[in-house]
């Protein structure tokens, strides 16, 4: 307990003389390297707080910096650079129809450039990496379109989506053919195998193709082809947005299911629209 | 101290120490490190493999990773630091608990019942959706009284010492307490929506509540997972290596200025945000002075050893504590580092950020409280020494590949993550989607995750050591020692 200065044999510097459970403490020097190393950061500090806004003077005031350093104005020249160095096409992406845009080749490679982008973080994860698609989310490499494959009416899709709350988007419903009690269990099994007929899967039948005549070829046409202004699918090609079985196409006569796409222009700008409609255009099956 | 007490002190013999609740709190630290990591390695597959969420609420990433942290901080560092610092603070004061066994053991189970509650919360989706704090009003206002009654019982102690002066270890202990009571208190105050509900809302708003979030983040870190770490490290480093402190005015330096200089550190998490530019140049500055405190610490754990070298060769367990050191001398400059603004605007939000907390806390805070467990097992239970000091090499050397393996897939993936962020092609487009850096990162999130998974496996070997020790058994082994190498040709 008594406080015992000693040096110690293996390092032969002095204790302090407390001593803890056993536990000693010499009596070192702070190391130099470290003492001038942590000088070196207060001045560094110090410098760094003259030159940069630093230091709350009063309410919302602060000491500005004497570079006159502002993350705001820094943003703010960089946002403008850019909006300069994009001018030059921008201004012809807002002037022009998406038509015109993709003729000129200058223009086209923006868009491809653009959309690519706009594409992946706003519309793969419905329709998939590259517009591979999904169950539900219509496929966008292929010519098969619901609402039409030519620019204009690729762009009015995106543009304002389909079966939103918005006034100009798609819109369409089929009836419900089993729950609505239009058809019964029979008739919707024989339309059934007529569309699979339609899509060269299944034997002709006299019932279904009456039944279809009566009731669907309204919309989905008399060859079953289809309708783009009304969004009612080709059924001839053997490409399914809820399932090609037979029991998933009696369960979508019977009570459909109707797919939802949200309206882009308040998230993306005209020229983003144009160029993401450019890109899914060219994914393979535009029109 | 006159003359006479002290003789008299030295007649009566140490008081008996509490060691009872010690036992217990190095029993939850085991059994919570053990689920804190498991849960850790689960969540780090997750993130390769999201089906393992399996669909159900209870297991998505969002729920378990407080899980995970809280578990880890909380629960496993926790319930080490209340070991330690209830072990320490007896012997270095030669005094037994103030308030007794019962208000000790009050402590106990008054803080696992705020682990289980906070957990419990989280699954469910009770959560004030703050990270690091995320227990709601009912949670925080248990841990305030089981926390006060810690303070309580820890500066009672103190203030019955039979010592003249207060060893460094419980400078950084009450530091420790006593700060994180505060932080505690005013980032949580909050409302509730009714005192059936287990919903409320937080009192500081906007950019308010960011900055005392991440003053109380980082001060989390600073004086949970440091100054109180640092108090583990002053008693059983020294004790371990028998061995005196290196240096008393280094520890008295860096202990004022580690304190002063952390508490405005904060701003540094809010870099290019809504906070004021002033705020994070503080932040900023703040943070690069506090590089040179923080070596201080690892400084004095290091040159501890100074004379006693050797004895890294045969002691895995003092092996442990000093790699935990290192590992916090890497962290501790990572730190500053990244807070400078132009580093931060890379290494922000990225797996880099991941990478850094990780590498301090598998490195530093688990390294050195398995240092701090395996001294005290066989100390607290009678034993003459550990069942076997081979599996403490084992778990030593697992254990690190896991952290090297994990802290460099975490830096690669979270470097090339923050430069494909930021790249445009040719044309002045953004280069790469978000979904692409995802995809990009896939085999380092199963490389971390590999790592995991050896710090987990690690860990197991280490309960399956001291439960042998626990019950008495001891291996017959040879000692560890690695070969000395003989230099074979002279020097030149």
């Amino acid at each position: 307990m008594a406080e015992k200065k000693e040096v110690d044999s293996l390092t032969g510097t002095e204790t302090t003389g407390h001593e803890w459970d056993d536990i000693k403490e010499l009596n070192t020097p702070l190391p130099r390297w470290w003492l001038y190393v942590f000088y070196a950061t207060i001045l560094f500090s110090v410098v760094w707080v003259i030159l940069y806004p630093a230091w709350p003077i009063g309410l919302g005031d602060y000491t500005k910096g004497v570079i006159g350093y502002s993350a705001r104005a820094d943003l703010m020249r960089d946002l403008e650079a850019q909006r300069a160095e994009r001018a030059v096409w921008r201004d012809r992406f807002e002037a022009e129809t998406v038509t015109e845009i993709a003729r000129d080749p200058e223009l086209l490679q923006f868009a491809m450039g653009g959309g690519r982008v706009i594409f992946a973080d706003n519309c793969a994860p419905c329709h998939g990496s590259g517009g591979a698609g999904a169950p539900a989310f219509p496929i966008l490499v292929d010519d098969d379109w619901l609402w039409g494959g030519t620019l204009e009416q690729i762009h009015h899709t995106v543009v304002y989506g389909v079966r939103n709350d918005h006034p100009e988007a798609r819109m369409s419903e089929m009836p419900a053919y089993g729950t609505d009690g239009i058809l019964d269990r029979e008739e919707i099994a024989a339309v059934a195998d007529h569309v699979l007929h339609l899509a060269g899967r299944s034997e002709d039948n006299e019932r279904g193709r009456e039944i279809f005549a009566e009731q669907c070829a309204a919309c989905h046409g008399d060859d079953g082809k289809g309708m783009d202004e009304l969004g009612a699918p080709d059924l001839t090609n053997d490409i399914w947005l809820f399932g090609g079985t037979r029991s998933a196409i009696i369960a979508q006569i019977r009570q459909p299911r109707h797919g939802v796409m949200p309206y882009w222009f308040e998230r993306l700008g005209d020229a983003e629209l144009k160029q993401v409609t450019i890109y899914v255009h060219a994914l393979g099956g535009g029109q | 101290m006159s003359a006479v007490s002290a003789t008299a002190a030295a007649v009566e013999g140490p008081p008996a120490y509490n060691e009872d609740v010690i036992k217990k709190f190095t029993l939850a630290t085991v059994f919570w490190g053990v689920v804190g990591f498991l849960v850790g390695v689960y969540i780090a597959l997750q993130l390769a493999y999201p089906q393992l969420n399996l669909g159900l609420e209870w297991f998505t990433f969002g729920r378990l990773r407080p899980v995970h942290t809280s578990a880890v901080i909380f629960a496993f560092g926790g319930n080490a630091l209340i070991a330690t610092s209830l072990y320490c603070v007896q012997r270095t004061c030669r005094a037994s608990l103030w308030g007794g066994p019962a208000f000790a053991n009050f402590v106990f189970w008054g803080y696992q019942a705020f682990i289980v509650m906070a957990a419990a919360g989280y699954v469910l989706g009770i959560t004030q959706g703050k990270e690091y704090a995320e227990p709601e009003w009912y949670v925080d206002l248990w841990l305030t009284i089981v926390w006060v009654s810690y303070l309580v019982i820890f500066v009672g102690t103190l203030m019955r010492r039979r010592e003249p002066h207060i060893y460094v270890a419980n400078w950084f202990f009450l530091a420790f307490i006593v700060t994180i009571a505060m932080l505690h208190l005013v980032n949580n105050a909050a409302v509730p929506v009714s005192l059936a509900g287990t919903k409320s809302y937080i009192v500081w708003s906007g950019v308010q509540d960011a900055m005392t979030q991440w003053w109380y983040g980082h001060n989390a870190v600073g004086f949970f997972l440091t100054a109180g770490f640092l108090g583990i490290m002053y008693y059983f480093i020294p004790k371990q290596a028998e061995r005196p402190i290196y240096s008393y005015r280094l520890s008295i330096v860096h202990f004022w200025t580690l304190i002063f200089l952390y508490i405005w550190a904060g701003p540094h998490h809010l870099h290019y945000t809504a906070l004021p530019e002033w705020a994070q140049t503080l932040g900023m500055v703040f943070s690069i002075m506090l590089w040179m405190p923080s070596w201080g610490g690892m400084i004095n754990g290091i040159m501890t050893l100074s004379g006693a070298w050797d004895k890294l060769r045969t002691d895995p367990v003092l092996r442990f504590m000093v790699a935990s050191v290192a590992f916090y001398g890497m962290a501790t400059f990572e730190g500053p580092m990244m807070s400078i603004r132009a580093v931060n605007s890379l290494s922000h939000y990225t797996d880099w950020t991941i990478g850094h907390v990780h590498s301090g806390a598998l490195g530093w805070v688990a390294f050195i409280s398995f240092g701090a467990v395996y001294y005290l097992v066989p100390r607290l239970w009678q034993q003459p020494r550990l069942y076997s000091v081979r599996l403490v090499n084992w778990h030593f050397w697992i254990s690190t590949l896991g952290i090297i393996l994990y802290i460099t897939a975490m830096w690669i993936s979270g470097i090339m993550q923050g430069l494909m962020w930021r790249a445009y092609d040719s044309l002045g487009f953004l280069q790469y989607s978000f979904i692409e850096t995802v995809a990009a990162m896939h085999p380092y999130y199963v490389i971390r995750a590999l790592g995991g998974v050896l710090f987990f496996a690690g860990s197991l070997i280490m309960v399956y050591n001291l439960w042998r020790t626990i019950r008495g058994d001891l291996r017959t082994e040879a000692a560890v020692q690695t070969p000395v190498r003989v230099a074979a040709a002279p020097a030149e």
